[in-house]
């Protein structure tokens, strides 16, 4: 039974039901939009490559999940992408570190589309000569993102913070990697991450609930699956690698610091981090901080500038960064501000307008229909209500932002990555 | 999308689009003028220098706490090209009244913050303050530079630059750097003067307010707006193509290669050429991402995009160096296929309802509507999304063919790899 949740503060009220397949179902009323989107995920992503399927330990190739998410397009009777676009859909897939997502939104046709999306998703198909041909099109992904600096610099972060978390692999792989993929390997990831049990689709819309979860019910298998056991290694605290520089075709220097932060697993405490983290960042580096405004006057950082918050299983950083001509400088004025804050505490005026900016940027963010979908997804995935995030906010203090400050930001917790021009 | 664009004073304009569906609301200032190589960095400098602080908000700090305090309000520097006009000014976005905690009202203080930023900046000795400039130019030197970190759009501007060297569409959105380079203080502050008086000012206005309030907070926040003789913008000058297609070749230490061509087309039934356009490479079931990329695996991506404004379509590809001649004669046969309606029974009705999907959600995005109606209000152009989508629906095949046919090659550019660098 679809049960419904008016959550006042937002003004949004979400409709919930559990199959009894185990898939969880999300419906977003929005009446007046004449978009709907649907947005189908599973419990699976970059950092998964090692788990337990059937009794057995498994150690898939990097990236895996990803070429399994450009597989999955392939049907028996061609592609789903055309079947989508033929009614005016416009479908597309994304794989992240802990899930992938496949969503398409459309004007007309929605039913007819979720149909589409629900068994293309769960119907894997593919030979050993579709696998080999795909090498060639992630091969260029590949080659693509290598040239990105915005990646390079913030794949090795990842790789200077963590010395055992999977989050150190490129969600892609390398063209090395992915040479290993075969249509076995993706038969046997699809069997294990791909069950309703571990799946969860939203639909945000003006769409009939109830028709929703029939469909559903109709496309999906009768059984779920068994939990999957996945294995992220023991990280240490420390951190790998205090510095990493490459030299790339780009116009002036560019950075990332990245701090690594206690982790935190499951439950509305995840949220609550992800809250605390977003705001200790505003506090100590946003726009309206004194050591912005410092360091953007003086000619150290420009509009690039910024950072974030990111949790992941086993793993949690805080991010900065931006061009810059003296990263070090800068890497070391944030270091310092943090220290400041903690010794001198916040300005309680100055508190509360970030407060007041940081609940304004969550209402915002509730305009796109991805976030929406996406926040449903990852409160599902790590067992919080992401609706919920007023009443969340309430409870932070600026004791909680001094505490995580002292305990994250500091010396030994902290990484360089750097891209410098080459000659 | 119930759109009115009424004129409030002379030569300003509001677009006002009703709208209660969405968290925020979104009010925009923009000025309108021609693209000209002697002014286009100047006017691109101008949001920068102008966010930097007001008369009541004279730095960073008490800019962005006054913003924080009206619940995370954002007011963006914005600069586009619309065809041949570049549109320079500020995008504001605030959360809907119903939502601020306090109920208090944010659309009055936001719009006044937002005219104070065009009509009174931070300055001193009459001009601009010297280190808000200093500061901006080099941010400015940087952001144009900083398009060669992304090889994609790099190659995508340095084909139109070629293609377009001889008109005013060739000039990149931020001008070149030596153009910014060449930025002075005192003159900023005239050219400053000079565009806040002599050119078109679009206000857009899209949230849930009713129509008088909003026209009256934004004649009160732009009240000392001067207003002298406001200049007319021409309308964007057709292509000269080349008597032979020209080729272009870059440079740099990449690891793929970046193809681009430019295609100019005689045509002006636009209708055709858009859906032309979609079926060629607009869109992921078009010919070049279905046959250059699924069919040959060339790519991860090729694409194509319509220049309405100047009859041109271009392709967008990053390949290995060595298939440049393969993904070359590809996407040559795939135009072809275009021109002789050589199409499977779904691919028409798949472009079709791609760009009649993409009309219909127009109106739920508030980034979307803005930046269309500019483009309408920029060229002078009228039609809403809703009256496309009826010219996009009654075009035939027959019109299609007839629209490619007139597409000719006129420039091939490509970004290579560094010879020792293999």
């Amino acid at each position: 039974m679809m049960k419904q949740t008016f959550y006042e503060r937002t003004g949004e009220s979400v409709c919930r039901e559990v199959l009894p397949n185990g898939l969880q179902i999300r419906v977003i009323p929005k009446p007046d939009y004449a978009k709907k989107y649907a947005f189908f995920a599973a419990s699976y992503g970059g950092m998964d490559t090692r788990f337990t399927l059937d009794g057995k330990p498994m150690d898939t190739p990097a990236g895996i999940a990803h070429y399994l998410e450009h597989k999955m397009f392939d049907t028996k009777d061609g592609n789903a992408l055309q079947e989508l676009a033929k009614n005016g859909a416009e479908p597309n897939a994304f794989t992240a570190n802990t899930l992938t997502g496949y969503y398409f939104d459309s004007t007309g046709h929605f039913e007819e589309n979720l149909e589409i999306l629900l068994s293309f998703v769960s119907i894997p198909y593919f030979t050993e000569e579709s696998v080999a041909k795909e090498q060639g099109i992630i091969g260029q992904e590949i080659r693509m993102i290598e040239d990105n600096p915005d990646w390079q610099i913030y794949t090795r972060m990842l790789q200077a913070l963590y010395s055992v978390s999977p989050v150190r692999t490129s969600i892609a792989g390398t063209v090395e990697s992915i040479s290993h993929i075969t249509a076995d390997t993706l038969y046997d990831c699809h069997r294990a991450f791909y069950t309703p049990s571990n799946m969860i689709l939203t639909v945000v819309g003006d769409v009939d609930p109830v028709h929703v979860a029939d469909l559903a019910r109709r496309i999906l298998p009768k059984e779920g699956g068994p939990a999957i056991q996945r294995d992220y290694g023991q990280e240490p605290e420390a951190v790998a690698q205090r510095e990493t520089s490459l030299a790339m075709e780009v116009s002036n220097p560019q950075f990332l610091q990245g701090f690594k932060c206690r982790p935190v697993w499951k439950g509305e405490e995840y949220i609550r981090t992800v809250l605390l983290g977003d705001m200790a960042c505003d506090l100590l580096l946003g726009e309206s901080s004194p050591l912005y405004q410092r360091l953007y006057t003086q000619g150290l950082i420009n509009g690039t500038f910024g950072g974030g918050f990111e949790v992941l299983p086993g793993a949690a950083h805080l991010f900065a960064g931006g061009e810059s001509p003296n990263p070090k400088a800068v890497a070391e004025e944030i270091q310092k501000e943090a220290l400041r804050l903690v010794r001198e505490g916040l300005n309680e005026e100055f508190y509360q307008q970030i407060r007041r900016a940081a609940f304004g940027a969550n209402i915002r963010a509730m305009n796109s229909f991805e976030n929406l979908a996406v926040s449903m997804t990852e409160g599902h995935f790590n067992g919080y209500d992401p609706f919920r995030f007023p009443e969340v906010f309430d409870t932070i203090r600026q004791e909680d932002v001094l505490e995580f400050l002292r305990d994250n930001i500091t010396a030994e917790h902290a990484v360089l990555s750097e891209i410098v021009p080459k000659e | 999308m119930e759109a009115t664009r009424t004129r409030l004073a002379d030569g300003v304009f509001l677009t006002f689009l009703p709208a209660r569906k969405f968290k925020t609301s979104v009010i925009s200032a923009q000025f309108v003028v021609p693209l000209r190589r002697d002014t286009v960095s100047a006017n691109a400098l101008l949001p920068s220098v102008l966010r930097r602080g007001t008369v009541t908000c004279p730095d960073m700090g008490a800019l962005s706490a006054k913003l924080d305090k009206l619940y995370g309000a954002r007011i963006d520097g914005t600069v586009r090209k619309k065809g041949e006009a570049q549109c320079v000014g500020f995008v504001a976005s605030l959360i809907d009244d119903r939502y601020a905690p306090g109920g208090e009202k944010l659309l009055e203080p936001v719009a006044d913050l937002l005219g104070e930023l065009v009509c009174d900046p931070a300055t001193e000795r009459g001009r601009f303050v010297a280190s808000y400039f200093d500061s901006e130019k080099t941010n400015l030197i940087n952001a144009i530079r900083s398009i060669l970190n992304d090889k994609r759009e790099y190659a995508d501007s340095r084909l139109l630059q070629e293609m377009c060297a001889e008109e005013p569409y060739g000039i990149p959105r931020l001008g070149s750097q030596q153009d910014a380079e060449k930025l002075q203080l005192q003159k900023l502050y005239a050219q400053y003067q000079n565009l806040i008086a002599s050119s078109r000012l679009e206000l857009f206005y899209i949230g849930s307010a009713e129509q008088t309030r909003v026209e009256q907070a934004l004649l009160s926040a732009f009240s000392s707006l001067p207003r002298d003789a406001v200049q007319n913008i021409p309308p964007a000058e057709p292509h000269t193509p080349p008597q032979e297609p020209r080729t272009v070749r870059d440079r740099l230490d990449v690891t793929q290669g970046k193809l681009g061509m430019g295609f100019s087309c005689g045509s002006d039934d636009y209708p055709a050429l858009l859906l032309g356009n979609t079926l060629f490479g607009g869109s992921s079931n078009s010919k070049l991402f279905l046959n250059v990329r699924e069919k040959l695996s060339l790519c991860y991506y090729a694409s194509s995009l319509y220049h309405r404004r100047k009859g041109l379509i271009t392709v967008s590809s990053g390949i290995e160096f060595e298939n440049y001649q393969r993904a070359f004669d590809e996407i040559c046969a795939q135009l072809e296929a275009v021109r002789e309606g050589r199409l499977e029974d779904w691919e028409l009705d798949a472009a079709r309802s791609t760009l009649l999907n993409a009309y219909a959600s127009m109106g739920d995005s508030q980034g979307r509507l803005e930046n269309f109606c500019l483009g309408q209000a920029a060229s002078g152009l009228s039609e809403t999304p809703e009256e496309l989508a009826q010219k996009v629906r009654e075009v035939t095949l027959e019109r299609i063919c007839r629209a490619m046919e007139s597409a000719r090659l006129d420039t091939v550019y490509f970004l290579e790899g560094k010879e020792d660098a293999e």
